[in-house]
């Protein structure tokens, strides 16, 4: 419960903060909402020797739009990402996938970027950014680079962001007019997910005209469902189609297994859950 | 005869608002762990990562040498001083009990065994210097699943020769209670129905909120411990008797205490630690577990795995049940941890009338964590054994399982009845309680719709579950104690102190930790006195303020300790009339009291009780050879069990494509005899019920094969929350109880001992027409899925007994592991 | 050590703390302010929350530093001149807790809940007390007392 001795610094800005990450390398672990980090430090799975805290720095927090783009700081809580129009409108389903994660406390201080960042695979951020095709821009000693989300997510806790190197927004293209649902299976509320689907839609007239399907917790990194994508557009959006389309949504994924259960069931959970989450995307 | 029948009710009965609330809402509480002392010191613990392992070396040098550490005490420290944690009830004479140092010597027997204990000045520094400490371990081999080290194949403790503890049977025909088990299953095989199931009873965490803290203050002659604890004084007995000091020399304070469900009943290592270490140091020392350290080391319950055998005639009435039980002891044998079983030995014939049955228990040492009590305790093991499997003999015979239950259950008139056990149940009515149960469930409506869903194949199928249990509460009359060859007595204490300015004083052994003892000791007392509710304060925890006292566990606060009140209450009264009687000018025969007044018969003169009190107080003018107080204690020792029953209907929905799980209705109707607090005893049933649904759906202790625990954190141990949970429908019928004169029964276990099987009940009567007869708990959706489709690879020419559908004898995979296992 | 300035239930104070010292330590043990505590380890029991700048966060989930010229209030600062909060009161009218060690942060909680939503659903409040575990009412009770507070209930 008490963390191993670290030191503290809590830059003002971008530029104070990769100063100090290319000081201590290594040594150093970002903290930007820190609601996962601090377990890791309490029970003593990681003992950083110093702690570089975003918390200060005030142009990592906000939502905005930038033409087709909508702009999501990275220090930008879940609970504002969640209550925000801009996010509901042009991509509802961050907004749904933000609803129940976690919970009430943790989203108020938990981050977008962090958790983007932290790379859980059974985060629930992983899959929708991955099915929206979010662009994420790192800031680093030489400048920024943008980094699309199938290269970002690397394997379990690992992304494109190297070591001197902090995620500062995430781009994400506006899917306006797109119907979205975040279908989550947990055993009790407050755990990770077993397997999650992200699905958002675009119907005309009652047929899919294109779909994007992320899957959580599915492998070391979140999945994207291609070709589950691919059979769904022209489809009509009735449980007998789309059902037919979500027999390969667990095509090619290698998920876990453990308590909650076997890789197995994972997999027939991700057809299902998919096949859900395309219908409640399609029906508004 | 019942009281509430020859007094007027006032209080008992009114849903009063808690005394307690107050200043648990605004945060003044006094946690243990929120105790700060002068110079007080903090203990961190090194705990083993080995379920078995030998220890090389404790190498604690750098830890000694940092910063603000005291010192570092091992197992070597303090082997004269420490002597072996208690086992207060050998089930057996011949029990075999491996001692249990509260610092491992030589040896650690599970995973969280403490093997080193470092003191500084804050618990920071000790736990940093915790980490310095270099054990050098010798794995052993470890004995971890139940089934395999019943057979001694692995040994938990190799200088012991075994791993069984404890043999242990009730036999119906040897008892002289009724018939004999084989014939009525001979019997039945050739004429009537035999039914073999085995049942799993996973191990469970009791996950008090309030992890586990300890603070000892030796700075006085007499050592003052605080601990989180439910039994203040049998703690106190146990130092005492343990580390040779004078009992006067201890006092133990359970402050606030945030739950326990038996969790908290334990002696532990942890409080002989802070004991040792305090005394050793001179100054006062804490220890706060983690929730971690809480769930890895504080005692598990449950585990055990029931074979049961009933036999019965073709038209369904039960001729005998046999129970073979192995039960996981863990590493050690806890203070009442062989005898928790054994609390199930009488339940399993719960409300139905047997004529033969058999009880076998054997107790069995692992390298795991130790277990003991949890909410229930035996009780709901045995209830849920019963449970299942006459729902299992009404899936045979085709009939509904509550009309299985009707045609084998004692009837009211009926009553009293003495049991197959030879236990004399002293009223019920199972009728009443079914009826009212079945009317605000909406039973048959519930069972058309779930004729229709499965008639249309509906995706969403509905499972309703039934449960009609009864318990033995109020632990418990010290002769049935003495016969099982426990170590203390079942009595309770309480005194009433009558103050000068009119207001009441009671003292109760019994020590509350969430249940309200401070509102419904007031209630009893106020009418029992007749005075006001507000002028009784409740004082009880402290062994220096209820000197006496056998604490809170087993429903028995209000069934042992609240008669104890009425003793002590009756006493006052009787002390009074004489003064009374002198004040008033009177023959103590001419006094008769009535709702806190001593009125002179056949007059309107009369004397308060608080004004006898206060000239009580004075003593200016009592009379001769009185002596001047009205103050009394009393001690009740029970003369019998308390018999609580109800009937628990619950209805889930089950989502064949997942395997999902939602609950949609509970209802439950509990003859729990008179009620003090309608309030209090609602939040008992809710709470109890939801423990008993996590049993059955979430929770579980899950050790993987090298005996770590795998869910050790709230992350896998799955507690819980509002959003996975309903709000329940609970109401009551009442048969008082006729052998304490407040015709209690307790209610502390109830919900959890009926909910378990009234849920799993559920699940597979929701996906039997699958051919399921069994889902082991908890209910995961894994398994219920794989339950449902294990049929599938039947009907394709698998094994048709694989998976979850096959809880015959001799499952495929006996193994005790949950990973991938639809069992 | 670093410094730190915090206005905790409605007072400012001051003190050098270690960075890895958790805002929960901070008000329990600095500040006496043990209304506050703490249940687990992994942030799941909500048993610490307060708020910070007036929204509830986990306390064991921030560090003291982080708390640096925000604003906490704590259980211990929500009646006010004597007042319960109606929260408060509820809890205790509707028998909203037992053993009262989650009581803290339950209430904290669910005033933050009705601050963001002042009518919600039964279920709305059920996932609303989601992040905190309550080991003894089973949940109906406090279910009950959000919605007692919130004018739903009689």
């Amino acid at each position: 419960m008490i963390p191993a001795q670290f030191d503290y610094v809590a830059p003002g800005s971008v530029e104070e903060a990769l100063a100090a990450l290319a000081e201590h390398g290594d040594e150093a672990k970002v903290i930007a909402g820190g609601q996962s980090l601090l377990p890791v430090l309490r029970m003593r799975l990681n003992a950083p020797s110093i702690v570089i805290d975003l918390g200060r720095i005030d142009s990592l927090r906000g939502i905005s739009e930038d033409g087709d783009e909508l702009v999501i700081g990275a220090m930008t809580t879940h609970s504002d990402v969640g209550s925000s129009a801009l996010v509901a409108e042009h991509a509802a389903l961050i907004t749904k996938a933000v609803e129940h994660l976690a919970d009430s406390q943790i989203r108020h201080r938990g981050t977008f970027g962090g958790a983007l960042a932290h790379a859980d695979p059974a985060g629930d951020l992983g899959a929708p950014a991955l099915a929206l095709d979010a662009r994420f821009v790192i800031a680093g000693p030489g400048g920024s680079r943008t980094v699309p989300a199938d290269e970002f997510f690397v394997d379990l806790f690992e992304t494109a962001i190297g070591e001197d190197e902090l995620l500062t927004e995430v781009r994400i293209p506006k899917h306006t007019g797109w119907g979205a649902h975040y279908e989550k299976f947990v055993r009790v509320s407050h755990q990770w997910p077993i397997v999650a689907v992200a699905a958002t839609v675009k119907t005309d007239g009652g047929t899919i005209s294109e779909a994007r399907v992320g899957l959580t917790n599915m492998g070391s990194t979140p999945l994207r469902a291609a070709v589950v994508e691919r059979a769904l557009v022209g489809q009509p959006a009735t449980d007998a189609a789309v059902r037919e389309a979500a027999k390969a949504a667990a095509d090619g994924t290698n998920p876990p297994t453990d308590l909650n259960g076997d890789s197995d069931y994972r997999k027939h959970l991700a057809t299902v859950l998919t096949r859900r989450a395309v219908l409640a995307a399609a029906g508004g | 005869m019942t009281a509430t029948q020859d007094r007027p009710a006032l209080e008992i009965g009114k849903d009063r608002r808690r005394k307690e609330d107050q200043r648990l809402i605004t945060g003044r509480t006094r946690w243990t762990d929120n105790f700060q002392l002068p110079g007080m010191l903090h203990l961190a613990m090194v705990r083993s990562p080995y379920a078995h392992a030998k220890i090389l070396n404790v190498s604690t040098d750098e830890a000694k040498a940092s910063l603000n550490v005291v010192t570092v005490l091992t197992g070597a420290d303090v082997a004269d001083e420490q002597g072996g944690l208690p086992n207060a009830w050998a089930i057996t004479t011949d029990q075999i009990t491996p001692n249990h140092p509260s610092i491992a010597v030589d040896r650690v027997a599970f995973a969280g065994e403490i093997v080193a204990v470092v003191v500084a000045r804050s618990a920071a520094a000790a736990r940093d210097a915790a980490e310095l400490v270099d054990v050098d371990y010798e794995e052993l081999p470890a004995a971890i699943d139940l089934k395999e080290a019943a057979e001694d194949k692995v040994l938990a403790h190799p200088d012991l020769g075994t791993n069984k503890s404890a043999f242990w049977q009730f036999d119906s025909a040897g008892a002289g209670t009724g018939g004999s088990i084989d014939e009525a299953i001979d019997k039945a095989r050739t004429d009537g129905i035999v039914i073999e199931r085995e049942y799993r009873q996973q191990r469970l965490i009791p996950a008090f909120m309030e992890p586990r803290s300890v603070v000892v203050d030796p700075t006085s002659e007499q050592i003052t411990m605080w601990s989180a604890t439910q039994n203040p004084h049998i703690l106190r007995f146990l130092l005492a008797a343990v580390l040779g000091v004078s009992e006067s020399k201890i006092r133990v304070i359970a402050p606030d205490v945030g739950g326990g469900f038996g969790g908290k009943l334990q002696v532990t290592p942890e409080e002989f630690i802070t004991f040792m270490a305090a005394r050793r140091l001179g100054k006062p020392c804490k220890y706060t577990e983690t929730r971690s350290e809480s769930l890895m080391a504080a005692h598990h319950g449950r585990d055990q795995w029931q074979k049961l055998t009933l036999a019965a005639t073709k038209d369904g009435r039960v001729t005998g049940l046999k129970v073979d039980l192995i039960a996981d002891l863990g590493a050690y044998v806890a203070l009442v941890g062989g005898g928790v079983p054994v609390l199930g030995a009488f339940m399993f014939n719960s409300i139905y009338k047997f004529e033969a049955y058999q009880f076998n228990c054997q107790t069995v040492l692992t390298n795991k964590t130790w277990t003991d009590a949890y909410r229930g305790a035996g009780r709901p093991e045995a209830t849920f054994g019963i449970e299942r499997i006459m729902d299992e003999l009404a899936a045979e015979l085709g009939v509904d399982p509550l009309e299985i239950r009707e045609k084998n259950w004692i009837r009211n008139d009926e009553f009293p009845f003495t049991t197959v056990c030879g236990m004399e149940y002293d009223s019920g009515n199972y009728e009443a309680a079914t009826a009212k149960a079945k009317e605000i469930f909406g039973y048959d409506a519930l069972r058309a719709e779930q004729k229709q869903r499965r008639e249309s194949g509906d995706p969403v199928q509905l499972g309703i579950g039934v449960s009609t249990f009864t318990e033995m509460c109020g632990l418990a009359p010290s002769r049935v104690l003495g016969s099982l060859n426990y170590g203390a007595g079942g009595w309770e204490s309480a005194s009433i102190r009558m103050l000068p300015t009119g207001k009441v004083e009671v003292v109760t052994g019994s020590s509350a930790h969430g249940q309200g003892h401070e509102t419904a000791w007031s209630q009893i007392v106020a009418d029992r006195l007749g005075v006001a509710f507000e002028d009784v304060e409740v004082l009880h925890g402290d062994t220096q303020i209820a000197a006496k006292g056998m604490d809170t566990y087993g429903s028995r606060s209000l069934v042992v300790g609240g008669e104890a009140l009425v003793l002590a209450a009756d006493k006052v009264i009787e002390k009074a009339k004489p003064i009374a009687a002198h004040l008033l000018e009177c023959s103590v025969d001419d006094i008769e009291f009535s709702a806190g007044r001593f009125g002179v018969k056949g007059t309107d003169q009369g004397l308060a009780i608080g004004e006898i009190a206060l000239a009580t107080f004075a003593a200016h003018n009592l009379p001769d050879g009185i002596e001047p107080t009205l103050d009394s204690d009393a001690t009740y020792d029970p003369i019998a069990f308390s018999f609580p029953h109800g009937t628990h209907l619950c209805a889930v929905e089950i989502d064949t494509e997942t395997g999902g799980l939602t609950m949609r209705k509970y209802a439950c109707v509990d003859d729990i005899g008179n009620i003090i607090n309608p309030l209090i005893v609602a939040g008992q049933v809710h709470g109890g019920l939801v423990q008993g649904i996590a049993q059955a759906l979430w929770e579980e202790a899950v050790h993987d094969e090298a005996g770590t625990l795998v869910s050790a954190s709230f992350v896998d141990y799955l507690v819980p929350t509002a959003a996975d949970t309903i709000s329940f429908d609970i109401d009551h019928t009442t048969s008082p109880s006729t052998t304490n004169t407040l015709g209690t029964k307790g209610v502390g276990e109830a919900g959890t001992i009926a909910s378990t099987p009234a849920v799993v009940n559920a699940v597979v009567d929701a996906i039997r027409h699958f051919g399921v007869n069994d889902v082991r708990m908890p209910c995961t959706p894994q398994r219920i899925y794989k339950a449902i489709h294990s049929h599938d690879v039947a009907e394709s020419g698998g094994d048709p007994t694989a998976g979850a559908a096959a809880a015959q004898f001799d499952p495929q995979d006996t193994a005790d592991r949950t990973e991938g296992d639809v069992q | 050590m670093t410094k730190i300035e915090v206005t905790v239930d409605g007072e400012k104070v001051s003190d050098d703390v270690e960075p890895r010292m958790l805002l929960v330590q901070y008000l329990r043990e600095k500040l006496g302010k043990t209304g506050t505590v703490i249940g687990c380890d992994t942030s799941n029991c909500g048993a610490c929350t307060v708020h910070l700048d007036g929204r509830s966060v986990k306390s064991c989930n921030v560090l003291a530093v982080q708390a640096d010229g925000h604003e906490v209030t704590t259980i211990e600062g929500l009646a006010k001149n004597g007042e319960l909060h109606p929260m408060q009161a509820a809890f205790r009218e509707c028998h909203a807790l037992q053993c009262g060690f989650c009581t803290p942060g339950m209430i904290m909680q669910s005033v933050d809940l009705l601050n963001e939503n002042p009518n919600p659903t039964e279920g709305e409040i059920r996932a609303g007390i989601e992040g905190n575990l309550c080991r003894c009412t089973g949940y109906h009770n406090i279910v009950k007392a959000v919605q007692h507070a919130a004018g739903g209930a009689s």
